[in-house]
C-alpha cells in the first residue's frame, strides 16, 4: 500500500487523474423533481427527454437531456415565462477518459426567478456533435468554439466555429481530451518548427483576407513577399505549408516529397 | 466638412459624425480596410490581437483573436492535486489573485462538504474586496491612460502600492499570492497587518475624490466615454456580461446579493447599478464600487473575530509541527496529506464569486482521487469580450480602444 502510493507521488506528474468511479453516464441519487421548479415544469413537458434528476453538493440542481432534444428544451427553459433563464453562464464539457462519454454542461441562471440550473448532456465518442445553442443565447458563441477547440465536440449550426484558444491550423488534437498527452503529440522541436514556419495568412481568417483581396502587402509569402520568402527559407524537403491541418504527422508521400514526420524537424 | 469632434445634439449628448460623410471622396466609397491591432500594443491590455475592418475610421467587423497567453491551465490542473492547482489560479488574473485563491478554494470545500472557520470567512472577504479595488485601481489608471489622461495613472498605481505592501505582508508575494489552502489559508493575519489595513481603508477616498475630481465631469473624459459602446440590458444579459459591464447595463445582478456566500447578505453596501449601458456608466460604476468595497471593508475590520483560522480537520489541514514529532496520529495524518494530499469525494460542484471583472464560477468534478478529473474556470473577461464586436461595431476607430479598456479584460484569464 505505502509502496504503491510512494510510486503514485513519484510518478503524479505523468499519470494525470485515475478513472476511478467516476462515469459519463447519468448517475447520483435522482432527486424528487418537487425540489426545483423547473425540472418538475420539464418533466411534465418533455416526459422521455429528461432522462435523470440529481442533487451534487448539497444544492446544485442537475439535469440530464437526450443530446437530440438539448436545444429545444433550453430554448422552452429560456422562453417560458415561469422559467426565464435569461443568462447561459457557462458551457463546457467533462472528458472522464476511458473511452466514456463525454459530457456537455450547461450552467444556467435566471435574473427573474432568481434561479440556477444546470443541465448536461451525455455523447458518445463516436458521436461527438451536439445541436448549437448560440441562437438561444449569444454567450454560447464562444464557449462554444473553446469546447470544439479543447474536446472536439462538434456544435451544428454555429456560425462561426473556429478554434479559439489553439491557432486555426493546430493539428494535434484537441487538449483537453483525456487520451491528449500533457505535452501535445508532437515533440518540442516539430512544434517549435511549426510555429517559427507559419505564414502570414496563417493568423488571419479567409474572411478577412478577402477583405484585402489577398495577402496583406508586402508581408508574407503572399505574391509581393514571394522571393523574399524563398530566399530565407530552406524548402528543400519542407512542404509548402507545413502548417496545413490537412498534411498529416507522419505522412511521407506530399507533394513536396518526403515530408518529414513530426520528430523529423529540419535544423 | 470633416469633423470628428462629438457635437452636442439637441438633447444635450453628443453626436457621433463619422469622419468621412458620404459622397465626399466616391472612388473611396465601399473600400474597406483591414487593420491589425496587437498582440504587441500596450491599448489592448495583454496580448488581445483585434482585426478590424474599416470603411474610413468606422468600424465595420471587429474580429479579436486570443490565445496568445493560453497556459492551458485546466490540462494542467488535471495532473496536480487539489492544494497544488491554487498557484495555478493566480496567475490568471494577476490583477485580483486573491479572489482566484479564494474561489477556489471555495469551490473544493463545497465539493468535500467542509465548512471553513468564522475567522477564515472574514479574512477571505477582506482579501476579495481589498483586491475587488486592487483591480479597479488598475483598471482605471490604465483605462485613463489610453484616453490620454495621464495623472491619474500615477495617483492610482500609488495607491496599488500600498495593496502590494499589503499582499506582501500576508503572503510573501506581491502577485502570485497563492494565499488559501483547502480549509483556510496559508497563514493567519500577521501582526499590525488589520491596523495597515485599516489605515489604507481610511486614507483611500482622498485619492479616489481625487481622481473623481479630474474626470467625472472633465469635458474630455465625458465627450470620450459618453453614448461610446452602449450595450442594453437584454443584449447584455444575452452575451452573459456580468459584473460592472452588465451592472452599467442596469441589470443589479451580483452574485454577492443573489446568492450570498460567507454572511455577504450581513455585510451592509449597495449594488451599483448604471444607465445606459456606455462606457462613462462603466467607469461611474466601478468608482463607486470601490467606495462599497470599502464599506464592506471597514465591517470587516470591526467584526473580524478571533479563533483558529483553519478548519479542524485532519483531511486536509496539516497538523502542528509540535504535534508532528511528538503524536503518532498527527504522524500519521501528515504522512498520509503530504503523500497522497487531499481527496475530494466522487462528485462535483460549481461555485461562482463576485471577482471584480464578473462572476467567476469554478466547476470542480472528482472522481474520489487526489487530482481532479476536470477543473473548469468560468472566467467572467472571456465571455465579457465576446460581446467587444458587438459593441464596437459602428463606431470610430480611436472608440474601440475606449470600449476595450471598459471592459476590464484580463488576457491570463481569457486565454487560461
Amino acid at each position: 500500500m505505502t509502496e504503491r502510493n510512494f510510486d503514485e507521488a513519484l510518478s503524479g506528474l505523468e499519470s494525470g487523474a485515475e478513472a476511478g468511479e467516476a462515469s459519463g453516464a447519468p448517475r447520483g441519487e435522482p432527486a424528487d423533481a418537487s425540489t426545483h421548479p423547473s425540472v418538475a415544469a420539464l418533466r411534465s413537458r418533455f416526459r422521455d427527454v429528461i432522462l435523470h434528476h440529481t442533487i451534487v453538493a448539497g444544492d446544485e440542481h442537475v439535469v440530464y437531456v437526450a443530446p437530440e432534444q438539448v436545444r429545444e428544451v433550453l430554448q422552452r427553459l429560456r422562453d417560458d415565462e415561469a422559467q426565464r433563464y435569461d443568462m447561459l453562464i457557462d458551457l463546457t464539457a467533462v472528458d472522464y477518459g476511458g473511452g466514456r462519454p463525454l459530457e456537455v454542461v450547461y450552467q444556467l441562471w435566471s435574473n427573474t426567478h432568481k434561479r440556477q440550473l444546470r443541465v448536461k448532456a451525455t455523447l458518445p465518442l463516436v458521436a461527438l456533435e451536439i445541436d448549437s445553442v448560440v441562437e438561444v443565447w449569444r454567450s454560447a458563441d464562444w464557449l462554444e468554439r473553446e469546447v470544439w477547440d479543447l474536446f472536439g465536440i462538434h456544435f451544428r449550426g454555429h456560425p462561426d466555429l473556429r478554434r479559439i484558444m489553439m491557432p486555426d491550423n493546430y493539428a494535434e488534437g484537441h487538449p483537453l481530451r483525456k487520451d491528449f498527452p500533457l505535452r501535445g503529440r508532437f515533440t518540442r522541436a516539430e512544434q517549435t518548427r511549426r510555429s517559427l514556419s507559419m505564414a502570414v495568412e496563417d493568423f488571419y481568417t479567409p474572411d478577412e483576407l478577402a477583405v484585402t483581396g489577398g495577402v496583406p502587402a508586402g508581408t508574407g509569402r503572399g505574391a509581393a513577399g514571394q522571393d523574399a520568402a524563398a530566399a530565407t527559407q530552406d524548402t528543400t524537403g519542407v512542404p509548402d505549408r507545413p502548417n496545413d491541418p490537412e498534411w498529416a504527422p507522419g505522412a511521407s508521400g506530399s507533394a513536396a516529397g518526403g515530408a518529414p514526420g513530426p520528430g523529423g524537424a529540419k535544423s | 466638412m470633416v469633423t470628428r469632434t462629438p457635437e452636442l445634439g439637441e438633447d444635450g449628448r453628443p453626436v457621433r459624425v463619422p469622419v468621412l460623410p458620404p459622397g465626399m471622396e466616391p472612388e473611396l466609397e465601399g473600400e474597406h480596410m483591414l487593420i491589425n491591432i496587437g498582440p504587441q500594443h500596450p491599448a489592448t491590455h495583454g496580448v488581445l490581437r483585434l482585426v478590424l475592418e474599416l470603411d474610413g475610421e468606422t468600424v465595420i467587423k471587429c474580429t479579436p483573436h486570443i490565445g496568445y497567453l493560453h497556459s492551458s491551465f485546466e490540462k494542467l490542473g488535471e495532473y496536480r492535486e487539489w492544494n497544488q492547482i491554487i498557484p495555478l489560479t493566480d496567475r490568471m488574473d494577476y490583477l485580483a489573485p486573491l479572489i482566484y485563491n479564494c474561489a477556489y478554494a471555495m469551490s473544493v470545500e463545497k465539493l468535500m462538504g467542509i465548512e471553513v472557520t468564522e475567522r477564515c470567512k472574514v479574512v477571505r472577504v477582506i482579501c476579495m474586496e481589498l483586491d475587488r479595488i486592487f483591480s479597479h485601481l488598475l483598471w482605471i489608471g490604465t483605462t485613463a491612460i489610453d484616453i490620454g489622461a495621464f495623472t491619474v495613472f500615477l495617483w492610482t498605481f500609488q495607491e496599488r502600492e500600498r495593496i502590494y505592501n499589503l499582499h506582501e505582508a500576508l503572503t510573501g508575494a506581491r502577485i502570485t499570492t497563492s494565499a488559501t489552502r483547502i480549509g483556510g489559508m496559508m497563514a493567519d493575519l500577521p501582526p499590525g497587518w488589520v491596523e495597515a489595513l485599516r489605515h489604507f481603508v481610511d486614507t483611500l477616498p482622498k485619492t479616489l475624490d481625487e481622481v473623481e475630481t479630474l474626470l467625472t465631469h472633465n469635458n474630455l473624459w465625458i465627450g470620450r466615454n459618453r453614448d461610446v459602446g452602449v450595450i442594453s440590458a437584454d443584449d447584455a444579459k444575452d452575451y452573459g456580461l456580468t459584473g460592472p459591464n452588465l451592472r452599467a447595463s442596469g441589470v443589479p445582478y451580483d452574485v454577492r446579493k443573489d446568492r450570498p456566500y460567507y454572511d455577504y447578505e450581513t455585510y451592509d453596501f449597495d449594488v451599483v447599478v448604471g444607465e445606459h449601458g456606455d462606457c462613462y456608466d462603466r467607469y461611474l460604476v466601478r468608482m463607486e464600487e470601490m467606495r462599497q468595497s470599502l464599506r464592506i471593508l471597514d465591517q470587516a475590520i470591526e467584526r473580524l473575530p478571533g479563533g483558529p483560522i483553519n478548519v479542524d480537520d485532519p483531511r486536509v489541514i496539516l497538523p502542528g509541527k509540535t504535534d508532528v514529532m511528538s503524536d503518532m496520529e498527527s504522524m500519521i495524518h501528515h504522512f498520509k496529506l503530504v503523500m497522497n494530499g487531499v481527496k475530494a469525494p466522487v462528485g462535483e460542484s460549481w461555485f461562482s464569486v463576485e471577482s471584480s471583472k464578473g462572476e467567476l464560477g469554478m466547476y470542480v468534478v472528482s472522481d474520489g482521487g487526489s487530482k481532479p478529473v476536470r477543473w473548469r474556470v468560468r472566467g467572467p473577461s472571456f465571455i465579457n469580450l465576446s460581446a467587444l464586436p458587438k459593441m464596437v461595431e459602428g463606431h470610430l476607430l480611436s472608440d474601440v480602444i475606449t470600449i476595450n479598456a471598459s471592459l476590464d479584460i484580463v488576457l491570463g484569464e481569457i486565454d487560461r
